[in-house]
């Protein structure tokens, strides 16, 4: 039991590090590629290949003036920032990243995962409605609209390779892929649209383009972020590189087969597939216009959850068949 | 006009909606939408009204850029006026110059030599090119954001438009206020190759607006923030004033390089790009059809550009003694944004009496109260990007 706890313990600590790592390595990442796209160079002035630009990033970020709008609501103005943090840091926790790997390997991973994935939704509308802005507070209504429909396609999504494996257990969920096929290979015509709504749910999750109305700095400036300065705008904006991250991750884990791969350790494909859906989220982002939000909630309402659940009835029709 | 009437009156939105009246328990919510806001093109604010995400009314006010041009060119020697409008319409100058000082060769019954018109003829046309390419970046800003797929198209059709800054630097030493007309004439003659020069920019430029139309016209998403949103019907628009690419996608074949050739238009044959609808995408079909007619007129143009003097010269020592006998012109041209005037009272002096310039932008922008209720915010922004208005010349 306590073997149990220390290897948590430690798994956990490691996978915030790596994760919290990753997230600024992911915004030079972006910034490079979303360079490239754009015909431009991106950051080249700070280390080899502005490499360590999202670290002078920080730094002017930390020198930043933190100013709370006077009518705002402080306590939560100040607390939501952290929560939208923790939440995205939570869902890390039972990601499988090899079969030993995992800070917390629960039966109900694929809930937890979702469960906790959704209470960012709180932090957002908090920001929303603390920042005293009408802005910020159109941003927060969107938010919450958004977050709650595409809970539902990203859960009927999600349900699918949890009936094909017949465990909510992330852990054997991907063992199962790597016993048979990954589930984007076989059964395809299940696992195939079952990935696309994860995708687009995911998208629409993290508030990335085309799904980024709560922002929509066009429209609302900077959305609920619009009163935020300084650390507690770099936390938010962590928060959903965060969620990003995560959300890839357990894409990987429940279609791309996760650790499974040869030749390479687990680690290494996992990492791998995580980074290839990573990158395709800044593809989409870089390259795509927005929605409107009605247009949203059409396409949420009227194609995703219809498809959603004729996916998960077909999945468990797949699984009765022999 | 007969065609005219055939056109449908649909039921207007009230402009004037007593706000009081229409919501009496005090429901809406007032957002103060600019001026200092990422998509509202410059310094502008609209005040709207709003139903949750629903515009109810709005008010634009402008003036935040007011500069007080006009005033101050009644201070100014006659060429020293042509760069201050230069910095009226900031995305076209070429165009501005052109009218300001078609007007003071009209009031002085002065030749303008041939080549002289058909270099800013060339001019207006490469001008019409990188104005829309501007436009369609920042259409897409509004509608993608600065952080996603329209700064990607905002920062390609930058690169574009580069070019065309190139090929007027390479004339006029500036790559914006050029300062290149002057009463008579031009100032630069056109330096030798340049024509060459032309011809590989357009080489770049023609197959890249493929590019661009695909990216647009055949973009799901794009069709779906643009189609029928910010409907206006022709009628509305000859009320308001509206020229220029708005105008005629409302499908109003109107405009002055065919309808009152100026320049040596008369020269030359001009397609009028016109679409039905009036919505956004009917604006972005009209504006992306002129880059390409723009690019068939500079290719036709820049060969054959006659040879002669680029300025008629003036019967005075200094060029800032010119003075124009009394009296009142008004001269009208085509910008990219529709149809530019200059309105000059003169007493005679070597200063102009008053200098009136009717910006297309102003007259646009006065249609946002009745196409922008009904839709959303975010139609709000499209709206507003569709209609291209530039704040420098709206304020002066």
């Amino acid at each position: 039991m306590s073997d149990e706890l220390v290897r948590g313990a430690f798994y956990s600590v490691l996978i915030v590090t790596v994760v919290l790592t990753a997230t600024a390595m992911a915004l030079w990442f972006e910034r490079k590629f979303a360079a490239r796209l754009q015909t431009r160079l991106g950051p080249t002035m700070v280390g080899p290949s502005g490499l360590l630009q999202p670290v002078a990033d920080l730094l002017k970020l930390l020198q930043k003036e933190d100013i709370v709008p006077e009518r705002a609501d402080r306590k939560i103005f100040n607390l939501v920032p952290l929560l939208a943090a923790l939440a995205a840091l939570g869902a890390a926790a039972v990601v499988p990243f090899s079969p030993s790997v995992v800070a917390s390997d629960l039966d109900v991973g694929v809930l937890y995962v979702l469960a906790v994935g959704a209470v960012t939704v709180i932090p957002v509308f908090g920001a929303g409605w603390a920042s005293n802005n009408k802005l910020a507070l159109l941003g927060g209504m969107r938010a919450v609209a958004q977050s709650i429909s595409y809970e539902v396609p990203l859960l009927l999504s999600a349900m699918v390779p949890v009936i094909l494996s017949g465990s909510l257990r992330l852990g054997t969920i991907v063992q199962t892929q790597a016993d048979h096929h990954w589930f984007i290979v076989w059964p395809f015509f299940i696992g195939v649209p079952a990935f696309g709504i994860f995708l687009l749910a995911m998208l629409a999750e993290a508030n990335r383009i085309p799904f980024d109305i709560p922002e929509a700095e066009s429209e609302l400036v900077a959305g609920v972020t619009t009163e935020y300065t300084g650390m507690k705008f770099a936390i938010f904006l962590m928060a959903e590189y965060i969620h990003t991250i995560v959300a890839s991750a357990v894409g990987a884990a429940l279609f791309l087969g996760g650790w499974d791969g040869p030749f390479r350790p687990g680690l290494h494909w996992m990492v791998l597939k995580t980074f290839l859906l990573f990158a395709s989220v800044y593809w989409i982002r870089w390259s795509l216009l927005r929605f409107r939000a009605d247009q949203l909630m059409r396409l949420c309402w009227r194609y995703l959850v219809p498809a959603g659940v004729i996916l998960v009835a077909a999945a468990a029709v797949w699984v009765v068949l022999p | 006009m007969t065609a005219l009437r055939t056109v449908q009156i649909t039921r207007r939105v009230d402009p004037h909606l007593s706000v009081d009246r229409y919501d009496p328990e005090g429901e809406l919510m007032l957002l103060h939408f600019g001026p200092q806001h990422p998509s509202t093109h410059g310094v502008f604010r609209m005040d709207l009204y709003l139903d949750g995400e629903k515009v109810v009314k709005v008010v634009p006010h402008v003036g935040y850029l007011h500069r007080a041009v006009e005033k101050l060119c009644e201070t100014l020697a006659y060429v020293q006026i042509t760069p201050i409008v230069d910095k009226n319409d900031y995305v076209a100058p070429m165009t501005n110059e052109q009218a300001l000082n078609m007007a003071f060769e009209a009031a002085l019954k002065l030749e303008v030599p041939r080549r002289a018109r058909w270099m800013r003829m060339l001019f207006a046309e490469l001008q019409r090119i990188a104005s829309h390419l501007l436009w369609l970046g920042t259409f897409a800003l509004d509608l993608g954001g600065a952080l996603g797929g329209g700064s990607t198209v905002f920062l390609h059709c930058f690169r574009e438009r580069e070019l065309v800054l190139d090929l007027f630097e390479e004339v006029t030493g500036a790559r914006f206020h050029y300062n290149t007309h002057t009463i008579g004439g031009n100032r630069h003659d056109l330096p030798a190759g340049w024509s060459a020069k032309v011809k590989a920019a357009l080489d770049v430029i023609g197959p890249r607006l493929d590019e661009y139309e695909a990216m647009t016209l055949d973009n799901r998403i794009f069709l779906e923030r643009t189609s029928g949103v910010g409907k206006l019907d022709a009628e509305l628009a000859l009320e308001l004033g509206i020229t220029g690419p708005i105008l005629r996608a409302c499908g109003v074949d109107h405009d002055l390089r065919r309808d009152a050739p100026f320049h040596a238009y008369d020269e030359l044959k001009v397609n009028v790009a016109t679409a039905q609808g009036g919505d956004c995408l009917a604006r972005a079909k009209v504006r992306l059809l002129e880059m390409r007619e723009s690019v068939r007129l500079v290719r036709e143009m820049v060969d054959s550009v006659p040879e002669g003097s680029i300025n008629s010269g003036r019967p005075v020592k200094l060029p800032v003694q010119t003075k124009i006998p009394p009296g009142q012109v008004y001269v009208a041209i085509e910008t990219p944004r529709g149809e530019l005037g200059s309105y000059l009272i003169s007493d005679g002096t070597q200063f102009p009496y008053r200098l009136k310039i009717r910006p297309p932008s102003l007259h646009a922008l006065s249609a946002l109260p009745y196409i922008i209720p009904g839709g959303t915010v975010s139609d709000g922004v499209a709206i507003l990007g569709s209609l291209d208005p530039i704040m420098g010349e709206v304020d002066r």
